[in-house]
């Protein structure tokens, strides 16, 4: 029972990882840019969601809208004002700028909050959970997590599939010279898509911080699992980005049951592994094609 | 009269090498318009610095009779200015329809709704109608060639630029192309056809401006122009006697 329980985990907490992996792939997949600094965009609204707290004290759960506008406005202008500079450079200036970032960020954070472990107090949620029988009990919060990051994949698909700016973000990855040729404006296709990749995030980040105590370090360890998630799925499917999350958060606590907790992050790193060696292309491979 | 479209002393080079020399070339409205001359005149060049692909290092881009030369390309395809590339370039991973859609949506700035009708009947008249949920990615390439057509029209251009649209048809392919824009023509639509395939060009435009070295060679009426002995010179490669 303990194995399935464990189980039961992993999916719940790959639904999480799948949450900050969407916006990477949406970012990637609308303009080819890496963007070495999601991770640390992830915990930006988590600082903001505190910043808030402190100053109006209310559920953390009450603070994801503002913070979902204030990122979305965040992101448009980055990308407007700074990325969009470097989408048509090559993939290096990009990595070179977004590390860059996410350097700024840390730093950033760490002046304005130090390096101290915070937490966004959510009252008795983050320890309620549904007992099935005495070895299996859901967590309340890993399960709207991971019901929200649901909603959040379903929504995002039938915007790009149904929606006049939806198909604008495809059209764009597809060819973005044709796509001005038929009136869009990439650049502003590329500031909405960053806008929505931090919306997504600023869902995640809120409610990591309800889960989990955070400081400014985190961002890398949220990279690379966004990274791995994308991989694992096949980059440029919001499904597979699902799928990626759920194999990654199996790995990481099916591992920590079978070798030991400290085994954890090991295995999932492991797994991962194999699967780009053996299918590099990525399980769900919808591939973007050049 | 306004025309249609002008450019008045254009120029642009790449790097040492002028590719568009001081050259001004202008369209009547509701005229079709041929543009020959060998490779490397400068034909497809002079296509992006209207489109705004290229930005030009002199002269000016008029759009009836409005300098468009300072604006960007999503604006000039607002405008009115629809261009079919050589290489089609069509949205790969959407269907024929969301290709058609998109350009409706965006360039006519319309609501999806509310251009399923216009997307409709440029599907119908371009051949495309029982392609609709096709995946662009997987057409040959006439019906490629019909889809970059049909998405130059949903943006509903006033001036249509056709790069070698007719390249690597077979003939009856190139007949049944030929009637597709005739039909187009009749709607009052100006167009711009760069072709190498002469008398596809015969069969339907009223002048032809031959470039060569990014210079306007000669222009006039098709069949004077084809047969004059500089413009057979330069094709033929041979000096002039």
């Amino acid at each position: 029972m303990d194995w399935l329980n464990q189980g039961v985990q992993g999916i719940l907490l790959g639904g999480h990882f799948a949450l900050f992996a969407v916006g990477l792939a949406l970012v990637f997949g609308t303009m080819r840019l890496v963007n070495l600094a999601h991770g640390d965009l992830t915990i930006v609204p988590a600082y903001v969601a505190l910043l808030m707290i402190n100053a109006i004290h209310f559920s953390p759960f009450y603070s994801i809208p503002i913070t979902m506008a204030i990122m979305f406005v965040v992101g448009y202008l980055l990308q407007r004002g700074l990325l969009n500079r470097v989408v048509q450079s090559g993939d290096v200036v990009g990595v070179i700028l977004t590390f860059g970032i996410s350097i700024v960020i840390q730093n950033a954070l760490l002046l304005g909050f130090t390096a101290d472990n915070e937490r966004l107090k959510a009252g008795t949620i983050d320890s309620l959970s549904i007992r099935i029988n005495e070895n299996l009990a859901i967590g309340w919060l890993p399960l709207i997590i991971f019901l929200v990051a649901l909603v959040v994949i379903i929504g995002l698909q039938l915007f790009l599939n149904r929606t006049k700016m939806g198909r604008a973000f495809r059209a764009v990855s597809d060819d973005q010279e044709a796509a001005r040729l038929m009136g869009i404006n990439t650049k502003h296709i590329w500031a909405m898509a960053m806008g929505v990749a931090l919306v997504i995030v600023a869902i995640g980040g809120v409610m990591r911080g309800i889960r989990t105590t955070f400081d400014p370090s985190f961002g890398s360890l949220s990279l690379i699992y966004a990274f791995e998630a994308v991989i694992i799925g096949g980059m440029g499917s919001g499904w597979g980005t699902l799928l990626g999350g759920i194999i990654l958060g199996l790995s990481q606590t099916l591992g920590a049951r079978a070798f030991g907790p400290p085994w954890s992050i090991l295995t999932g790193h492991v797994v991962f592994l194999i699967i780009l060696a053996l299918r590099p292309q990525g399980l769900l491979a919808k591939t973007v094609t050049s | 009269m306004t025309k249609a479209l002008e450019t008045q002393g254009l120029r642009k080079s790449f790097g040492g090498v002028l590719v568009i020399d001081d050259l001004s070339i202008s369209v009547d409205q509701g005229e079709a318009l041929g543009i020959v001359g060998p490779n490397g005149a400068g034909k497809t060049t002079w296509f992006n610095l209207i489109t705004g692909a290229v930005h030009a290092d002199g002269g000016k881009v008029l759009f009836q009779g409005k300098d468009i030369t300072g604006l960007s390309r999503h604006e000039r395809c607002r405008q009115g200015i629809g261009r079919t590339f050589q290489i089609p370039k069509p949205f790969s991973g959407m269907t024929v329809f969301e290709n058609v859609l998109v350009g409706a949506t965006h360039g006519r700035r319309m609501r999806e709704r509310a251009s399923y009708g216009h997307c409709v009947e440029i599907l119908e008249m371009t051949g495309l109608h029982d392609k609709v949920n096709v995946l662009a990615g997987s057409l040959t390439l006439l019906d490629r060639k019909r889809l970059e057509l049909a998405r130059a029209l949903a943006t509903d251009p006033s001036v249509l630029l056709l790069d070698e649209i007719a390249g690597g048809l077979t003939e009856a392919e190139v007949q049944e192309l030929i009637e597709e824009i005739r039909k187009l023509q009749a709607t009052g639509i100006t167009i711009v056809w760069i072709e190498h395939i002469v008398h596809a060009l015969l069969a339907l435009v009223n002048r032809i401006t031959v470039i060569q070295f990014g210079r306007k060679l000669c222009e006039g009426d098709p069949r004077e122009v084809m047969s004059s002995q500089e413009v057979q010179a330069c094709y033929m490669g041979g000096t002039l006697a």
